[in-house]
């Protein structure tokens, strides 16, 4: 049977590794996800349906989603420009940024979540300037779009710097010699090139930011119907006992960032294929 | 391999007489004018960006600092003799004690079936391994309150039997668990597919056992990786709070880590000791950001 799954190999271990990953997987992954869903299988699609089309839960997942994406987009273009400045320009310092992009990774989200809340609140390092301006970031959904902003910083970067990074200099040369100007190069050449992989930090810091928690709880105030985004809501739903509400709202969660997932991934090798990109 | 990665730049820099002994990216001034932007250009995109990063991380990280230190050296010590702090302390260092070991064995384990054998399914496998990343953390703390909750399908069987997993220090290491699965296994398995079998193979045919194969050719050649995912995965495993903050049940002294003590002292207006303990989480961020860094550099060479 083993010899049918597996080919010949004069290594040892396969049964005794491959049998200690699949029983940790089942244990510590995959029976608890099932029981998950098996558990939203015993609500009624009656019931699964009406908790899922309350007014706060459907102002909860427009606020999450939103605020997720719009912070992705906000990442996907700075992501792009600090991933530029660090391939390219050489200037000092460069060593510390490029160690501190991933900052956001290291530091425990609750942490910043405190430290962007005192940063943004209106006695805030930076909350105090913007205040007069007439701008509110703490307890608001724009406190929100930072903290995932925030979140999904790294993604963005990490995944186009080896792109950026190998693109070669001779398509550059060619197009100068043939009087490309760097605007030319840069939307007909550099930019096409790299989209892919801004499409992967894209989605990557978008699916963090939908499920994030830590980072957010701190600065949005919480309030439900305004600034309550969907992890917060499967909490309180917990907090109540209500074991029913909280899978509902969390199987439906992840099957709505499943799909977009998805979508995007397709849209991804639509594009790969159009431009001839290996 | 180090040569091939920055073969267009390093190639160039030597041809031009030797400018560049060691092999790195030339510095703009010495690339071709034409293949890059105008000097003012570069300065803009240069301030744009490090405006950006001084916006988004460089002020929240010196926020812990400032706010950890507001009222003196000496009212910040003083939060670390608070006993719930401590323990707090402890137990963190206790929750990423057990967990480390665990995935290590899981992530070499996966990495060795995965990298060194052909079978039906690797893909799969290798997806399902990921899987924990793209989980809300509040889901990875719901799925086991729903196994071992008080109403959970093993509740009232936990409860015959005096077991408690949820609001004790269980449930804290299985979502602990389950948030830092992917972390050793991610950076080992294409390590050490890229390195092939060959080595291993030859020690098996000089007639090495497989433990002596795996502990005198494997583990030295993945030991930089290895690292790396250990780092990664105490990183997350001490700083992890949604998981957790669903599991815990938030008791004092009992079943609190530093991040959700954090949050408790946070709500209860003590910030210099929320930032305080804060600043201990942040240091050691940027310490693992330091070994991060100096560890991908020798993984390059």
């Amino acid at each position: 049977m083993k010899a049918a799954l597996k080919q010949k190999s004069i290594l040892p271990g396969f049964g005794l590794s491959m049998g200690f990953t699949l029983a940790y997987l089942g244990f510590v992954v995959l029976i608890p996800l099932s029981a998950m869903f098996l558990k939203a299988l015993s609500i009624s699609p009656a019931d699964f349906i009406n908790i899922i089309i309350n007014p706060r839960t459907l102002a909860a997942f427009r606020l999450t989603f939103t605020t997720a994406f719009v912070s992705a987009l906000i990442n996907a273009i700075f992501g792009f420009l600090v991933a530029w400045v660090l391939v390219r320009y050489d200037f000092w310092g460069k060593k510390i940024i490029d160690a501190l992009v991933d900052l956001p990774f290291a530091l425990p989200t609750a942490v910043a979540g405190i430290t962007l809340t005192a940063a943004f609140s209106s006695h805030g390092v930076i909350g105090r300037w913007l205040e007069p301006l007439g701008i509110k970031v703490a307890y608001t959904p724009l406190g929100i779009i930072i903290a995932l902003t925030f979140i999904g910083f790294p993604f963005v970067v990490r995944t186009v710097e080896p792109v950026l990074r190998e693109i070669e200099p001779d398509m550059e040369e060619a197009a100068v010699s043939l009087g490309a100007n760097r605007a030319q190069i840069f939307f007909k050449i550099i930019l096409p090139t790299a989209f892919p992989a801004l499409l992967t930090g894209f989605s990557l810091a978008f699916a963090r930011s939908i499920g994030e928690y830590g980072s957010v709880v701190f600065i949005s105030g919480n309030m439900p119907m305004k600034t309550e985004i969907i992890p917060l809501l499967i909490v309180t739903k917990l907090e109540q006992y209500d074991y029913a509400g909280a899978v509902a709202i969390a199987v439906s969660m992840l099957v709505v960032s499943f799909i977009l997932l998805f979508l995007i991934n397709v849209l991804q090798w639509r594009l790969g294929r159009h431009l001839h990109i290996p | 391999m180090a040569a091939r990665t920055t073969s267009p730049y390093s190639v160039r820099g030597r041809s031009m007489g030797g400018l560049l002994s060691k092999r790195k990216l030339l510095p703009p001034a010495k690339r071709k004018p034409l293949t890059t932007e105008a000097p003012w250009v570069q300065a803009l995109l240069i301030a744009a960006a490090l405006l950006y990063l001084g916006f988004i991380l460089f002020i929240p990280l010196s926020v812990v600092f400032l706010k950890a230190f507001e009222k003196g050296i000496w009212i910040y010590l003083k939060s670390f003799t608070d006993p719930e702090a401590l323990n707090a302390i402890r137990l963190t260092l206790f929750v990423t004690a057990v967990v480390i070991p665990l995935n290590v064995l899981f992530g070499l384990a996966a990495a060795w079936a995965i990298a060194k054998f052909d079978f039906k399914g690797k893909n799969l496998l290798t997806t399902l391994i990921d899987l924990p990343f793209s989980v809300s953390p509040i889901i990875s703390g719901l799925i086991f309150v729903l196994l071992f909750g008080a109403h959970g399908w093993f509740g009232p069987w936990l409860r015959e039997h005096d077991i408690k997993i949820i609001f004790a220090v269980p449930g804290i290491v299985l979502a602990t668990l389950f948030v830092t699965f992917p972390f050793v296994a991610r950076e080992l398995i294409p390590l050490m597919q890229a390195q092939g079998s060959d080595e291993e193979e030859a020690g098996m045919t000089l007639g090495a056992s497989g433990f002596q194969t795996f502990f005198h050719i494997t583990l030295p050649n993945i030991r930089w990786g290895l690292l790396y995912g250990v780092i990664l995965l105490s990183a997350r495993a001490m700083g992890e709070f949604g998981a957790v903050s669903v599991v815990s049940g938030h008791i004092r002294g009992q079943t609190n880590t530093v991040p959700l003590h954090v949050e408790i002292l946070y709500n209860e207006y003590n910030f210099i000791g929320a930032f305080a303990m804060s600043s201990l989480l942040a240091l050691f961020g940027l310490v693992t950001l330091g070994i991060k860094s100096y560890v991908e550099r020798r993984m390059r060479q």
